[in-house]
């Protein structure tokens, strides 16, 4: 008898991502490298900030508001149990910039994905398909880009608003995200429409309509992949954006409600203060913010990098 | 061909002449929300309109009454008082004022879309005696008419008419018409123009009836809302005077060297009210019936709220915490009634268990975030506080544009409000604040619908005793009333903060008012 060789089990999708020249690509960019460890570290802070914060700014009962304004425990007047300093009402500014990124990033997140689902749908369409399907999402585009768009964010939240006045917070979380995610797609559908027009006369787009690919397949497979690139760059960008903007609608009293601020809150809070010398309350949620956006910022250019298959 | 280019050189000319001019650049932490004087009682907006509007009688800066479009007044009859209209008083247009126009205003001003309709609610007619004579009748005797009526400005008939602004700005129903956006007084100084929310410009009015005591040609007013730009903007020398002072700055500003911060007493007293009328409140976890009825849960949130505290960290020590809804140096003030119940969680929880709610309920409370000093950092003080007796308050701060309709139309249930009583006497606060909301317009903000009749009769009573000493006790006895009610939680007084340059000089009033004829600005020294 002879011993037949045991076979070796195909690669599962895990170890084939481990071969790949992705992730050969990423461990060799220190820069993919540090930026991923960044964001992992700002989105595992925000999501499990109610296991490792040392308080909980959003439990109102437990705010001491005589131990406002207190500087960070390595300054004189500070106390170790706030270490980065305390704020107007008393909460304890690292558990509520943990807090905090928690809502900016799930408020940033949200919207950013549902812009770029909307988008790249309508841009891919719209420039694959033509004529007059593509004349009329473009001039779609063009009233929306024609409005600033804070304004549309508003009238959305607005509206939202009127018509679930005392919704639960829930609700008015969703409305949020779609009052920030609606201004936003226009820019992807822009991209995406450009590059689908070039890419749809390319050889390889035609041969596989000459072979029969179905219209959809050919854009899911063919013709996203190649368009990518842009929208992820743009998209990492967004996120940064759109922290703002939420921080913006929370002041005009659309947004979230002060007493659990997200990062733009606190940011748009801590500029009052730039003058009187409690630089605590916006230096550390501004750099929290420039971490957040920059980390993904460049995870992101890298990402374009490593996918789009002309730079492999 | 050749009058046009004369044109041109004189108007050259003119613009020459202008950049001599005297510009105080001011700024406010909001924007005047309309030109339109009879469409908010709002102390800014009143405060900027009457540079440009004027009433029949105004205050001098010792607070006392002064003439200005009327020159005598006296009572004919307990109920009649006849004015002596100011002869020679052009609007900006150049019509002459007469006593048409008073006529014409005062009917405005009780339109239902006005917010003044309170303060003309007791008068029952106004009649022309002659052109520069009216006779005001009031519905029953009411001595402090002259007060009342440094509230409201003269408007002209035939302006209003020809720009069909016959009826004022409704702010609550977002109706907005030419007043809100030009003006056409008789005040010393003339719009010029109106950007809302950027800028609004006034220049001097050359023909003003009256000598200005100050020298300023030009005022440019800007809201700047972010406390740190306008305090940005004060030290970098863009801006002449600022208002209010973010508490936090107060001291980065006068160690400056080159300003100076005024801070005064405002007659302002901060307070927060609660829906009584409705059966089940708007927002509120309760359901069915409405917790503010019953007197232990007001009682509960005035214990819980260590107002004190609020004082020393939000307010930084620049508030006065007050149990009245006056304050000192209002007629009426009650020295010996001034005692907050005392900060006491526990007792707060028992009364929240007495009645029913051992363990809270969760309520939505509308608060301003760029009207009073502090605002929304007081109310989330409050939200912090109320946390501890188990109660959720869902907070929603937002700018004062969006913050006023609403609470106006009463869509609230938990609210934060300041108050300055415009008469500088307690009749403006119990009618306006406590007494029981009428179609005439009384109690146009009791926003929370506080009602007893007994206080009803005594304010309607206050309004017409003549008799000082019984008047006073009866004020005594009204305040007494609300305060064992509990019909509105006050906080406090708060202060008033002007910063403003060296090279000037200027006079501020308790109600916050800004007299821009009263203001003189130097040239400065190392001016090129």
């Amino acid at each position: 008898m002879t011993a037949i060789p045991a076979t070796v089990p195909a690669p599962g999708p895990l170890a084939r991502f481990f071969a790949g020249d992705v992730w050969h690509s990423f461990r060799s960019s220190p820069m993919a490298i540090g930026a991923a460890v960044v964001a992992l570290g700002c989105i595992f802070c925000a999501l499990f900030a109610g296991l490792i914060a040392p308080h909980n700014p959003f439990d109102l009962a437990t705010l001491e508001l005589s131990d406002s304004m207190l500087p960070p425990a390595w300054m004189q007047g500070g106390q170790a149990k706030y270490l980065l300093g305390t704020d107007e009402q008393g909460r304890d500014v690292l558990s509520a910039l943990m807090f905090g990124a928690r809502i900016s990033l799930l408020i940033g997140g949200a919207s950013v994905i549902v812009s770029v689902l909307l988008g790249v749908s309508l841009g891919l369409l719209s420039g694959y398909v033509g004529g007059r399907v593509d004349a009329f999402i473009m001039r779609v585009c063009d009233v929306m880009l024609s409005f600033p768009s804070i304004l549309i964010a508003l009238l959305i939240a607005g509206v939202g608003r009127a018509l679930f006045p005392h919704a639960h917070d829930s609700l008015a979380f969703g409305v949020l995200i779609l009052a920030i995610a609606l201004p936003g797609w226009v820019q992807y559908a822009r991209t995406v429409r450009g590059s689908t027009m070039v890419e749809r006369n390319k050889e390889y787009v035609q041969a596989a309509r000459v072979v029969g690919v179905p219209p959809m397949r050919i854009m899911l497979r063919h013709v996203l992949p190649n368009v990518l690139g842009p929208v992820l760059v743009l998209a990492t960008i967004h996120v940064a954006t759109a922290i703002q903007t939420e921080a913006t609608l929370s002041f005009l009293g659309v947004g979230v409600s002060p007493t659990s601020p997200s990062l733009g809150t606190f940011i748009n809070e801590g500029n009052k203060q730039l003058f009187s010398g409690a630089w605590w309350l916006v230096i550390f949620p501004g750099s929290m913010l420039l971490l957040i956006a920059l980390s993904m910022n460049l995870f992101g250019d890298w990402l374009r990098d490593a996918l789009n298959p002309r730079l492999r | 061909m050749k009058l046009k280019s004369t044109a041109l050189i004189a108007s050259l000319l003119l613009a020459c002449g202008a950049s001599n001019a005297v510009t105080l650049r001011v700024a406010n932490q909001g924007d005047v929300q309309s030109m339109d004087p009879h469409s908010l009682n709002e102390s800014l907006q009143l405060s900027f309109d009457t540079n440009v509007y004027e009433p029949l009688v105004g205050r001098g800066k010792d607070m006392s009454v002064v003439p200005v479009l009327a020159t005598k007044w006296g009572q004919t009859s307990p109920t009649v008082w006849r004015f002596e209209l100011r002869k020679g008083v052009k609007f900006h247009d150049g019509t002459p004022f007469s006593a048409d126009d008073v006529v014409f205003s005062f009917k405005r001003a009780a339109d239902p879309g006005s917010d003044m309709r309170g303060y003309v609610a007791p008068i029952k007619d106004v009649r022309k005696v002659n052109d520069h004579t009216v006779d005001i009748e009031t519905v029953s005797p009411f001595p402090i008419l002259p007060d009342t009526l440094t509230v409201f400005s003269m408007m002209s008939k035939k302006w209003c008419e020809e720009n069909k602004a016959e009826r004022p700005v409704d702010r609550r129903k977002g109706i907005e018409n030419t007043a809100s956006f030009k003006a056409n007084g008789t005040g010393p100084f003339r719009l010029k123009e109106r950007q809302p929310s950027v800028r609004t410009v006034i220049v001097r009015n050359f023909n003003y009836w009256d000598k200005i005591e100050g020298n300023i040609d030009e005022i440019v007013f800007t809201p700047i809302a972010n406390d740190a730009t306008r305090v940005a903007a004060l030290l970098s020398g863009e801006l002449d005077v600022m208002e209010p002072v973010p508490l936090q700055d107060v001291e980065r500003v006068k160690s400056s060297g080159s300003y100076t911060v005024l801070q005064g007493a405002e007659l302002r007293t901060i307070f927060l009210g609660m829906d009584q009328k409705r059966d089940e409140l708007l927002s509120s976890s309760v359901k069915g019936k409405n917790p503010f009825k019953d007197k232990r849960v007001r009682q509960a949130f005035y214990q819980a709220i260590d107002e004190e505290t609020i004082k020393a960290r939000v307010m930084r020590g620049a508030a006065t915490p007050t149990a009245e809804m006056v304050g000192p140096g209002v007629r009426g003030f009650q020295p010996d009634m001034n005692k907050r119940l005392g900060h006491d969680v526990e007792a707060a929880k028992k009364l929240m268990a007495d009645a029913g709610y051992p363990n809270g309920f969760e309520v939505g409370m509308n608060c301003p975030n760029d009207r009073y000093v502090n605002d929304a950092a007081i109310c989330q003080a409050v939200a912090a506080n109320l946390a501890r007796i188990g109660v959720k308050v869902n907070l929603t701060a937002e700018t004062k544009n969006t913050y006023f309709p609403k609470i106006l139309r009463r869509d609230t249930s938990f609210y934060m409000l300041g108050w300055t009583p415009s008469t500088a006497d307690a009749h403006d606060a119990l009618y306006n604040l406590m007494a029981t909301p009428t179609e005439q317009g009384r109690g146009q903000y009791n926003l929370g619908s506080y009602s007893n009749p007994k206080l009803d009769e005594l304010t309607t009573k206050i309004q017409t005793e003549t008799d000082q000493a019984k008047r006073a006790e009866m004020i005594k006895e009204a305040f007494k009333i609300h305060q064992d009610d509990i019909g509105h939680i006050p906080l406090h007084q708060q202060a008033l903060a002007w910063a403003y340059g060296k090279n000037v000089t200027l006079t501020q009033l308790p109600t916050n008012y800004m007299y821009f004829k009263w203001v003189t600005l130097k040239a400065k020294e190392n001016a090129r």
